[in-house]
């Protein structure tokens, strides 16, 4: 069954509090990976590959450039996801 | 028809002997930033580079190697003499022909061993390695020398900030020859040619002396790309190797994977899931990443300040341009 919205930033906040150790309650829609919440470049990869795991879904080389914010990240899952 | 004799080798092969070496000149990240707006804090937390070594113009390809071999031919306990074979592996050696191998051969004082120069990036050791393998118990070659070596900095863009603090020079060398037990494993390699952009020279040299194009090439790549295939799908080629030779993570004693980058190293032991005990090569935070020669300089520094011992189970994988990969387990020497 396809994730809601809320669902899918819930699963992020999880992925990116793994990864980069910040609070899950900073995992905001509004907020952008690299200038809020400390997820470099090769951090977002990783982020990525669990979101991929996480939803079913595929996110390209080429689209990760696009997800800036949890936002981008959540919409693209949701529109994505199998 | 007339009857052809075979040839007789050695039931297996293992690595002998290992000898590496690193350019004089150390090159702290503060040299690099005279050339790219960065940080020391940033190339730090990107690559966990702190240094690297740079070769000055007497530590050529070919010198580098003969002092990486030297070392291995004299850790092996055997005599230049008695190495049948050369195998080269190098990106950096800019006269195209001869092969550099054939001026190692000489300058080691082997007898006229057959010598060569592969071409497989940052896989280039396990190439060889395979290669040095198959020679042995085929019978073509008693023992083997497998070099790998670069002048990364001769190919490195200083001006790009994605790279410039990325690359070191050095040579590594094993000596391969026979074993009476299996010490090699089985390799499980491959070329991903589809993903050929990822990683690669600007452009041809002949482009540059045509003048079509004014900028030295130099080594550019897809950093987030890179990342995801050298932790991902490396992590299973890595599985992949181990299942070959029957083990499970916690046989092993130590992880030596292409120093690339210390990220990507961080998120392949995670990824693979070794346990506490496996001892992880992190020779790229002082050498940098040294493409073909990053594993057996790896391997003898961990050789050397005790961090490995001899006889210890070690997970190599090398992974690079092409894309091309190779990973196997090894008996350190």
């Amino acid at each position: 069954m396809a994730a809601t919205q809320e669902e899918i930033v819930a699963g992020l906040a999880e992925i990116v509090n793994e990864i980069a150790g910040i609070p899950t309650e900073d995992v905001q829609l509004d907020k952008s990976f690299t200038d809020d919440l400390d997820v470099d470049s090769l951090s977002m990869v990783e982020v990525v590959v669990a979101a991929e795991e996480r939803f079913d879904v595929k996110i390209p080389d080429d689209d990760v450039k696009n997800l800036k914010t949890v936002g981008d990240a959540t919409e693209y899952i949701l529109k994505h996801q199998s | 028809m007339s009857k052809i004799k075979p040839s007789k080798g050695a039931p297996y092969a293992r690595i002998l002997g290992v000898g590496g070496y690193r350019p004089t000149r150390v090159v702290p990240n503060e040299v690099i930033l005279e050339k790219i707006d960065s940080s020391d804090e940033w190339i730090r937390s990107r690559s966990g580079i702190e240094t690297r070594h740079w070769a000055n113009d007497e530590e050529t390809v070919a010198a580098m190697s003969v002092e990486a071999s030297g070392k291995a031919i004299a850790d092996a306990g055997i005599s230049a003499e008695q190495i049948g074979a050369v195998i080269v592996s190098t990106v950096t050696h800019f006269k195209q022909t001869p092969a550099v191998a054939t001026e190692i051969a000489d300058k080691l004082g082997t007898a006229k061993a057959a010598a060569f120069d592969i071409s497989a990036g940052c896989a280039g050791f396990g190439y060889g390695l395979t290669l040095a393998k198959g020679m042995i118990v085929e019978g073509s070659a008693e023992y083997v020398l497998v070099i790998g070596v670069e002048r990364l900095s001769d190919l490195t863009d200083l001006e790009d900030r994605a790279t410039a603090f990325l690359f070191g020079d050095g040579a590594g060398a094993v000596v391969v020859g026979p074993s009476k037990e299996p010490a090699i494993g089985p390799t499980v390699w491959g070329s991903e040619g589809d993903k050929s952009e990822t990683i690669k020279q600007t452009v041809p040299w002949t482009d540059y002396r045509s003048g079509e194009v004014e900028r030295f090439p130099a080594i550019t790549q897809e950093g987030q790309a890179v990342f995801r295939w050298a932790v991902f799908e490396m992590a299973k080629v890595a599985k992949e190797a181990l299942d070959a030779a029957g083990l499970d993570p916690a046989d092993l004693d130590v992880f030596i994977p292409h120093q690339a980058n210390e990220r990507i190293i961080d998120s392949m032991v995670k990824t693979l899931k070794l346990p506490e005990s496996v001892t992880v090569a992190r020779d790229v935070r002082t050498t940098g990443n040294t493409s073909a020669a990053s594993i057996p300089l790896a391997m003898e520094r961990l050789l050397a300040t005790g961090e490995a011992k001899s006889g210890d189970t070690a997970l190599v994988i090398g992974f690079g341009a092409g894309l091309v990969y190779a990973a196997t387990v090894v008996t350190l020497p």
